[in-house]
């Protein structure tokens, strides 16, 4: 997964106004079986953008020509189920770098920004007010500013301040990943152990 | 004024990052072949090795067929998946229990079953239902497969820590209410994401009184709520449950191990952030109607109407009725289903056979229903025929198959048709989660057992 490093990102959006999209509809369990984290993209939301005969769903979001764009607007609780990491990898593989909800499950908050696609978390007026603007004007545009830590929908003006700790934010605006840090780290874990074991 | 979870979490520290979350050691890392091909792949990318290979343990469980073990999975691509964690398990010097070998099983089965899954440990798996290990007074959950690749390079994890909520169960269960229903029935008060952030710890004499597997069952659908784990804490039903397991420490060391796991309890002073207070005597044998875990009411009631449902939520809550082909204030009572599924890391335990077993006995599987009665591991398998309750399956029309996540899941043949109802003891009721276009009802063993044995869904308390 390339890691791409965060600092402005402005683009129209996709939106999916649905409550509680589990990682089982973002990526089904049948897909789970490869040993590579490439091609995942493909089969995102596979049951929802194919029939069963494989031919694209005209009235699904991701085969709707009027939406594009690597924000991603879903509704509250996205990502809840498995923690199948699979789905952070068929998010970011499709080419989305943010997703904006008012509310994420936690283990698919964590797996998305180990892919560096960056889950934004909003109030649910401002969600509402999202899906609304897209809905009116599929071409406007949101601004996710990372250092600043804000998403502006450039319809309304309206903007909003997101969370992210410092430690996560420095990694996604310099493309460094956890494993860097902890490798730096293992005195401290040898220390641990000796005093604890 | 600790929690349970503080003093766990708190003693796993091993340093705080300025602005950022809490580097955790952690005792165990358990491996399934579906989340860690990407994490070994990232391994020899980097030219790693394990740092602590000893406190690993792998064992494939999601792709292994339900029949003929001993031979060669047939779907290739399950197959290489297969292969893939035991050349991994063996390149990095892990331990590896295989497809048939007598340890295998179900991951979040053979954990607590062999005593690799003691009390006070840190525990994680690429799987969300590592809530499981909680139920013996340890601090488990789900990780994605970065984190996986995290723990086998440095026997840590980088995590926020959870907010933290008690769930009390005061009173006594009702005949024919199981750990089951109490799970579903928390599930439908919290919703699916009712419990996202915290760290759940159950108390109260509902959960005093249950069996070590009945809170495996618990916590293992912590998950569901979107907690991040559940936990009980450990008393003398867990030491007794742990006592002459093959990895439970032995002789002095026991006696030292349990003076310590008798100190892993809640202070009564502590504070949570969250109380939630429920009573046994409301809770009935549950039954889902819908596509997740929250959807989930009394086997004897009415599906709830769209105007009962929060306006953000009723396109979904539409949408999730008409793919089960329900209506809102439908009985569920007496609705056709078409196969059932006895196993699962939630309910494929000795107790769910036995339940089963002693609803079914004497009766007639429904000529109509195709049943898949999966052990969740080789060493519960073992015990059904040990214990007689394989001829007792055969005789009601039962065929007893090979242990692994089977239908749970369907990432091996066990799939249901689309459009078919199942009822199923497993953990996820989400669209074609037990094939494409399936349509599933999670309910207890013994519900379970009533809907095999009459083709419908069936109140249980009718049999008893």
């Amino acid at each position: 997964m390339a890691k791409e490093k965060f600092n402005i990102i402005t683009s129209t959006c996709v939106p999916l106004p649905l409550e509680n999209v589990d990682t089982d509809q973002i990526i089904p369990a049948r897909f789970l079986k490869a040993t590579t984290k490439e091609g995942f993209g493909d089969n995102l939301f596979r049951d929802w953008r194919y029939d069963k005969q494989n031919k694209p769903i005209k009235s699904f979001v991701l085969n709707d020509p009027t939406y594009s764009g690597v924000i991603l607007v879903g509704g509250k609780n996205f990502g809840s189920g498995s923690s199948r990491e699979h789905a952070a990898w068929a998010i970011a593989g499709y080419g989305f770098r943010v997703v904006i909800s008012s509310f994420f499950a936690d283990i698919f908050k964590n797996n998305a920004m180990n892919n560096f696609v960056l889950p934004v978390v909003v109030s649910d007026s401002f969600l509402k007010e999202l899906f609304s603007s897209i809905k009116s004007d599929p071409k406007m545009q949101v601004e996710v500013d990372v250092p600043n830590q804000t998403v502006k929908n450039k319809q309304t003006g309206k903007s909003e301040k997101f969370q992210i700790n410092g430690y996560k934010k420095h990694c996604l605006m310099n493309g460094l990943d956890d494993i860097d840090f902890l490798l730096s780290n293992k005195a401290k874990i040898e220390e641990w152990e000796s005093k604890s074991k | 004024m600790n929690t349970l979870f503080d003093k766990i979490w708190d003693k796993h520290v091993v340093t705080m990052v300025e602005d950022g979350p809490t580097q955790l050691y952690i005792d165990r890392l358990y491996c399934h072949e579906v989340t860690s091909p990407q994490a070994f792949a990232g391994m020899r990318e980097r030219g790693l090795k394990c740092f602590r290979p000893k406190q690993i343990f792998c064992m494939p469980d999601h792709n292994t067929p339900t029949h003929d073990q001993d031979k060669p999975i047939e779907d290739p691509i399950s197959k290489a998946q297969v292969d893939a964690l035991a050349k991994n398990a063996k390149d990095f010097g892990l331990t590896h229990y295989g497809m048939f070998d007598p340890k295998n099983g179900i991951i979040h089965v053979v954990g607590p079953e062999s005593g690799l899954t003691l009390p006070g440990m840190t525990i994680v798996c690429g799987d969300s239902h590592t809530s499981t290990h909680g139920a013996m007074g340890a601090v488990a959950f789900g990780i994605g497969t970065s984190e996986v690749e995290m723990v086998l390079a440095s026997q840590c994890i980088l995590q926020q820590k959870p907010k933290s909520m008690r769930i009390t169960v005061n009173g006594k269960l009702g005949k024919g209410v199981t750990a089951k229903d109490v799970a579903l029935y928390i599930i439908s008060k919290m919703t699916t994401g009712g419990a996202t952030g915290y760290f759940v710890e159950y108390s109260g004499d509902v959960i005093r009184n249950l069996t070590m597997e009945g809170r495996l069952t618990l916590c293992n659908l912590s998950i569901e709520m979107g907690a991040r784990g559940g936990m009980v804490a450990p008393d003398e039903t867990t030491f007794e449950y742990l006592k002459c397991r093959d990895f439970a420490p032995k002789g002095a060391e026991w006696d030292k191990a349990v003076a310590y796991w008798r100190t892993l309890r809640s202070d009564a002073d502590a504070k949570f952030d969250k109380e939630v207070v429920l009573h046994g005597e409301d809770i009935q044998p549950m039954i889902t109607f819908g596509t997740n875990p929250g959807m989930g009411m009394s086997i004897t009631g009415n599906i709830p109407t769209l105007e009962s449902v929060p306006e953000s939520g009723r396109l979904s809550y539409g949408k999730s009725l008409e793919y089960m082909g329900f209506n809102p204030g439908d009985k569920m009572i007496g609705k056709k289903i078409d196969y059932v599924f006895l196993g699962s890391c939630t309910n494929g335990r000795i107790e769910d056979f036995r339940a089963f077993a002693d609803m079914v006995k004497g009766k007639k599987k429904d000529p109509s229903v195709v049943a898949w009665i999966v052990p969740g591991s080789w060493a519960v398998e073992k015990q059904i025929r040990e214990e007689g309750i394989d001829t007792v399956l055969n005789e009601a029309g039962f065929e007893l198959r090979q242990p692994g996540c089977s239908a749970c899941l369907a990432m091996n043949d066990d799939k249901v048709p689309a459009g078919k109802y199942a009822v199923s003891t497993s953990n996820r009721n989400f669209q074609g989660r037990q094939g494409p276009g399936s349509r599933t009802l999670l309910a207890s063993p013994i519900v379970a057992a009533a809907a095999a044995i009459t083709g419908k869904v069936t109140d249980p308390r009718t049999f008893m």
